[in-house]
């Protein structure tokens, strides 16, 4: 019985996505609502990726001065592996669960209220195609903006590391900044930005799908915007592990 | 012209809509009047393809609306309008964007030529004045004129209303009821009215179709609601004292009214 259910989900989820993804019925209003919610899911989403990822980066350069001093290893393999955490999970993986939060519940939310209160219905009966005008540019604005949160998120990162070395003494500034630029393998940097367009995708369109499919009233939206987060979360997880298993091997 | 033919509509096996049939007027406010559950929301929602009846015809002079391709449902939109129940404005819009919202959309006007027709628009439903603020600044009463004046910016053959007098006061029901009236003949228009407010029917009901537990019970007009022998409507039209004395004063004055259909 879950997977029957499981499977119609599905279905109808990707007979969502073949809607939302047919051509926009007017381009100049496709381009000023991509850039509408470039704003909304985007750029109102750096305040928060800043103080995030400075206060992480900060307990990641901590934690592996506390976890990794050793006379064995080279006192510069603290930025290392600062960096590498957080150019291979926390700047993609773990942000976009973050993202998932705050991003996922604003679009479930804001799209199960025009459902609920007939807005979509309006847009239908006016013959527009109410997904692809209300999905499209969420989905194109939060994946084209993904990348600049993300070097955001590994720039702060950085940053809060480097306030423990400069106003600490666990570790001096010089052997932070060394180790950052230790051993870099660029493909990294892409490895991250290519598993946040993934998220950010998944955070987009499976919260849109929430939020277009709701019945009922404030209580069905509220239960849609939680849904949104948990599944967004779960996808990502999963396909965390997939994408890491392709790309970096 | 809007006929109906032979509808019928379930949803999990029971049957919403059975077999009803009507015809909607061109230049007259046809009203779809029943207590609530009765069917009349599913047969509004069936006539403008939000519902899909498993049987039946809904013709739009003469077009059969159920064997349309999607790009002919899609041009017959173009000639509709809707008046939702809770107006259905866009929140993120302003009163004159909400309005401007079908003419950017559909119409191949420049921005000048839609700003005068969204401005002739609200000035048509007497909302001057109001056009930069948001639908959550606006009375209920001024929500349901801009959605009106949304729904008239494409010049509509076709415009629906679903229970445009609900959550309003009795004065300014009268005043939607007055609008949607004037606007019908002015421009010549076919509208539907859902609804279960006694006011507008005794005052709007030019075609009035009484939907009762999914049948179409009675067709008539305002005047002959009066001398209907009906059972049903009469329980649901007279329901209240008021206008059961209303009718017992018209009735004992001796004013005649054309034969019941």
């Amino acid at each position: 019985m879950l997977i029957i259910k499981s499977l119609e989900q599905l279905g109808r989820y990707t007979l969502f996505m073949k809607r939302s993804f047919g051509l926009p019925d007017k381009w100049s209003v496709f381009g000023k609502r991509t850039v509408q919610e470039i704003v909304k899911l985007g750029v109102d989403s750096i305040p928060l990726v800043i103080v995030i990822s400075l206060f992480i980066g900060a307990v990641i350069t901590i934690q592996m001065q506390l976890n990794i001093s050793s006379p064995l290893i080279p006192a510069y393999s603290v930025g290392l592996a600062t960096r590498d955490i957080v150019l291979l999970e926390f700047s993609n993986s773990i942000l976009c669960l973050i993202l998932a939060g705050k991003v996922g519940s604003n679009i479930a939310s804001e799209i199960g209220t025009m459902r609920v209160t007939e807005q979509i219905d309006a847009l239908e009966i006016m013959g527009v195609n109410s997904a692809n005008f209300l999905v499209l540019p969420k989905i194109v604005a939060f994946i084209g903006f993904m990348p600049v949160l993300v070097i955001f998120c590994i720039a702060t990162s950085f940053a809060g590391g480097w306030f423990v070395a400069a106003f600490t003494d666990l570790i001096s500034v010089s052997r932070y900044i060394y180790g950052l630029q230790a051993l870099f393998q660029e493909w990294y940097v892409w490895y991250g930005l290519i598993k946040s367009l993934f998220f950010a995708y998944i955070i987009a369109s499976v919260s849109s799908f929430f939020g277009y499919t709701v019945k009922g009233g404030a209580l069905e939206v509220g239960k849609a915007s939680t849904n949104a987060v948990v599944w967004s979360s779960i996808l990502i997880l999963l396909f965390d592990v997939v994408l890491t298993k392709i790309l970096l091997q | 012209m809007i006929e109906v033919k032979n509808i019928t509509k379930s949803f999990d096996g029971k049957t919403v809509l059975h077999d009803v049939s009507a015809t909607f007027y061109t230049g007259k406010t046809n009203l779809i009047i029943g207590q609530s559950g009765s069917g009349k929301t599913v047969l509004m929602k069936s006539i403008v393809g939000l519902l899909r009846p498993e049987e039946g015809e809904i013709l739009y002079d003469g077009r059969d609306f159920l064997k349309m391709s999607p790009a002919q449902v899609k041009s017959l939109r173009k000639e509709m309008g809707m008046l939702f129940q809770g107006s259905a404005l866009f929140d993120s819009e302003t009163v004159l964007g909400n309005v401007m919202f079908p003419l950017v959309m559909f119409s191949s006007m420049s921005h000048e030529e839609q700003l005068e027709r969204a401005h002739f628009c609200l000035k048509r439903v007497n909302l001057v004045g109001a056009e930069d603020k948001f639908p959550s600044e606006i009375s209920g009463g001024m929500q349901k004129r801009v959605a009106i004046a949304r729904a008239i910016a494409l010049n509509p053959k076709y415009l629906f209303c679903d229970e445009p007098n609900s959550g309003l006061d009795p004065k300014t029901s009268i005043l939607i009821d007055e609008l949607l009236h004037d606007i019908t003949h002015e421009y010549n228009i076919t509208t539907i009215i859902n609804t279960h407010d006694m006011n507008s029917v005794l005052g709007i009901g030019e075609n009035i179709v009484f939907i009762n537990k999914g049948f179409r019970e009675w067709v008539g007009d305002k005047d002959r609601i009066f001398t209907t022998a009906n059972v049903a409507l009469n329980e649901f039209v007279f329901a209240t004292r008021l206008f059961q004395e209303v009718k017992d004063y018209i009735i004992a004055n001796g004013k005649k009214y054309p034969d019941e259909e």
